[in-house]
């Protein structure tokens, strides 16, 4: 009877560490579930310009929203730091001239470059839409990929560090260039920090100074220079891994294990006693 | 302050140990078509020459603060029939200087329309006007008929401001343009990387010359890249630190560049080409890094078509791993290997051979190498759940045996 009781507390308390950890799981993974739309976080500034090449774009955060007026032909940029494990969204809406100043249609495009200006795939979003004659508005989107925390140096995968995005029109009959057009853009983001292996040591954020050229390589004193793995205190820590879900699952993977232990070992006592 | 400046993005480097530097006042110039044809009174039934000079008041007076704005002006003055004469009519009738409103507005009050419309020789003027500087200067070129006083060809003047390397761009605003003009201004434009647009209504051309003015303001953050000229092979080119650089490369050339990176650094290199002229439809770039031998490391590469103002691409290098071995044995200084870098292109074009080449910006960056991750020491997943699960329960099962064993052989002894 006794260790009946018992067994049934095993049992609660199995159930009880099963329900914790589902709503651990809940509040912790990632969501499968598909992007929904950007908003525009509250409170934050419109930006009303746009920079004309990648040195000059305009700098704008998620959420924040754009809306600039400019010309068709045009080539607008803007850049956003994105952090390891961000997914951002890219949308935007171009209102055209008025269709009885086009003679035709003309295809829109939005570009995502990294902070090396390399071309950023988009994995969702009408990259290149195609606006016809008689449209008052086209929308463009782009869903970019996870941004990773480290990649290998020849490897094209996005990492950590300033993006870029260049609106351009890129086929349009030629009387249709320089009508005025309106242009609104929001960015989105989601996704949760550190969920892999490595870390970029200077995220991909591209100098703005002109350069020198120098006469000769400086040679470095190895003894001078700074170690790249310093043994001082601070680095006592540095072989634990950083916080992320991978700590709570295997906590709770050895806390499963000493249940099931426990439960296992009751198990080989329960026909004997009773 | 701070809070803000944390929450704003940082799209490029802040330097920490760089003095603060003075803030260069923007420098633009309006240069305005005053010939005949700005009589014609097309813009809701108002002349284009009043529409203008109703914009430029508006955007002297909406003037932002510490902005040097210079007007020049072409045909205004010689009323003959002489094109050599008439074709001289380019003056300045603003200096680039901090504004002095009422002068400025006295000034565009007198234009009348009379002249010929010499735009190449009024955009080599302008550009004397602005002078060098270490930041872009604008122009904004405002005309409504085309050039009449070819040579020189305004798109070729253009073409050769914009190859002397002293950063201009020559932004363009056609009133009520046709086709010819439309056409010779986009080509002005495209030559000097600057915008286009057409202004049909006074509320059009107020608003695009007030923000041409704003985006000068916004250039003077960005220093002008610097000019370097590249090699034509990896021995003897330059030698770059980090920075932005521009130089210029013909069709089918290639340019040679190298960078100085130590055993425990990463190269990270991007190069837009800026399509100037008009070109064949289907396109590419490439930015190879090489080795001194001539082996490759890494290349980078991005190829278009249609319609594009750059092509880039950009690549990032690091050695293996750092040489830790090596490091004992060496007691002198260590000579940091030199990476060749080579930019080609694979563009296509009837332009002049002789012709200045298509310009492209180069971004050097030298930084801490990032080496690979060990193996992860924590886990994750449904699977290692189940696994440490299964584990614990058999530890229990036979830790349970093992006690019921050992207390019978207790028992019995």
């Amino acid at each position: 009877m006794l260790i009946h009781h018992g067994q049934g507390h095993v049992r609660l308390r199995n159930r009880l560490a099963a329900a914790a950890f589902a709503a651990a799981c809940a509040t912790l993974l990632p969501a499968a579930a598909a992007m929904a739309a950007p908003t525009p976080s509250p409170g934050s500034a419109t930006v009303n310009r746009a920079g004309t090449s990648f040195l000059t774009a305009t700098a704008v955060s998620v959420g924040q929203p754009v809306q600039v007026t400019a010309s068709t032909g045009d080539y607008l940029y803007w850049s956003f730091s994105a952090t390891a494990g961000q997914t951002t969204q890219v949308a935007l809406t171009v209102a055209l001239p008025p269709a009885a100043k086009r003679t035709g249609a003309s295809t829109w495009t939005v570009d995502v470059f990294d902070g090396l200006r390399r071309r950023q795939a988009c994995t969702a979003g009408a990259q290149t839409p195609i606006a016809a004659a008689t449209a008052t508005a086209v929308e463009l989107g782009c869903t970019l990929r996870r941004v990773r925390s480290w990649a290998e140096p020849w490897s094209g995968d996005p990492l950590p560090g300033t993006y870029y995005v260049r609106l351009s029109v890129t086929d349009l009959p030629e009387p249709d260039l320089g009508l005025p057009i309106q242009v609104d853009m929001l960015l989105g983001a989601e996704g949760d920090a550190g969920a892999d292996d490595g870390e970029l040591k200077a995220p991909l954020v591209p100098p703005a100074k002109p350069g020198q050229v120098v006469a000769q390589a400086e040679p470095v004193d190895p003894s001078a220079s700074p170690s790249p793995t310093p043994d001082d205190g601070s680095s006592a820590l540095d072989w634990l891994p950083d916080l992320s879900a991978r700590w709570i699952w295997t906590t709770v993977g050895g806390v499963l294990a000493a249940v099931a232990g426990v439960f296992g070992f009751s198990l080989t006592w329960r026909r004997r006693r009773s | 302050m701070v809070a803000l400046s944390a929450v704003l993005p940082t799209p490029a480097h802040a330097d920490d140990n760089e003095p603060v530097e003075t803030a260069v006042p923007p420098r633009v110039e309006l240069v305005l078509d005053v010939s005949g044809s700005m009589r014609a009174a097309d813009i809701d039934g108002r002349t284009r020459i009043s529409v203008a000079q109703q914009a430029f008041n508006e955007v002297v007076d909406a003037l932002p603060d510490g902005t040097e704005l210079g007007i020049r002006v072409l045909g205004a003055t010689y009323k003959g029939k002489d094109k050599t004469e008439g074709c001289k009519d380019t003056q300045q009738i603003v200096p680039v200087a901090p504004v002095d409103r009422a002068a400025a507005k006295n000034a565009i009050a007198a234009l009348r329309p009379t002249g010929f419309t010499p735009v190449g020789l009024a955009l080599r003027g302008a550009a004397e006007d602005l002078g060098t500087g270490e930041t872009t200067r604008r122009i904004i070129l405002i005309t409504d008929g085309e050039d009449t006083c070819a040579p020189p060809d305004p798109c070729d003047v253009a073409r050769e401001l914009a190859a002397k390397g002293t950063h201009l761009v020559v932004d363009t605003l056609g009133l009520a343009p046709d086709d010819k003009v439309r056409r010779q201004l986009l080509c002005i434009a495209g030559a000097t990387g600057g915008t286009y647009a057409s202004a049909e209504t006074p509320a059009e051309l107020t608003g695009r010359i007030k923000q041409l003015v704003d985006r000068a303001k916004d250039t003077t953050t960005v220093k002008t890249p610097a000019l370097v000229a590249g090699g034509k092979e990896c021995a003897g080119a330059p030698l770059l630190a980090p920075g932005v650089y521009t130089d210029r490369e013909k069709i089918s050339e290639h340019r040679w560049y190298r960078v100085p990176v130590r055993d425990d650094q990463e190269l990270r290199a991007s190069v837009s080409i800026a399509l100037d002229r008009p070109v064949n439809p289907d396109y590419g770039v490439l930015l190879r890094a090489t080795a001194a031998d001539g082996r490759e490391l890494v290349r980078g590469t991005d190829a278009g078509s249609g319609r594009t103002d750059v092509l880039s691409t950009g690549l990032r290098w690091s050695a293996l791993e750092p040489d830790v071995e090596s490091e004992p044995s060496t007691d002198g200084p260590v000579k940091p290997t030199e990476v060749c870098l080579v930019i080609s292109n694979s563009f296509a074009g009837s332009t002049a051979n002789d012709a200045p080449g298509m310009p492209f910006e180069l971004t050097i960056d030298v930084v801490a190498t990032s080496p690979a991750p060990d193996a992860p020491g924590l886990g994750s997943g449904w699977l290692l759940l189940l696994v440490l699960t299964i584990a614990g329960l058999l530890t229990g099962v036979l830790a349970g045996w093992l006690t019921r064993w050992w207390v019978a052989t207790w028992r019995t002894n």
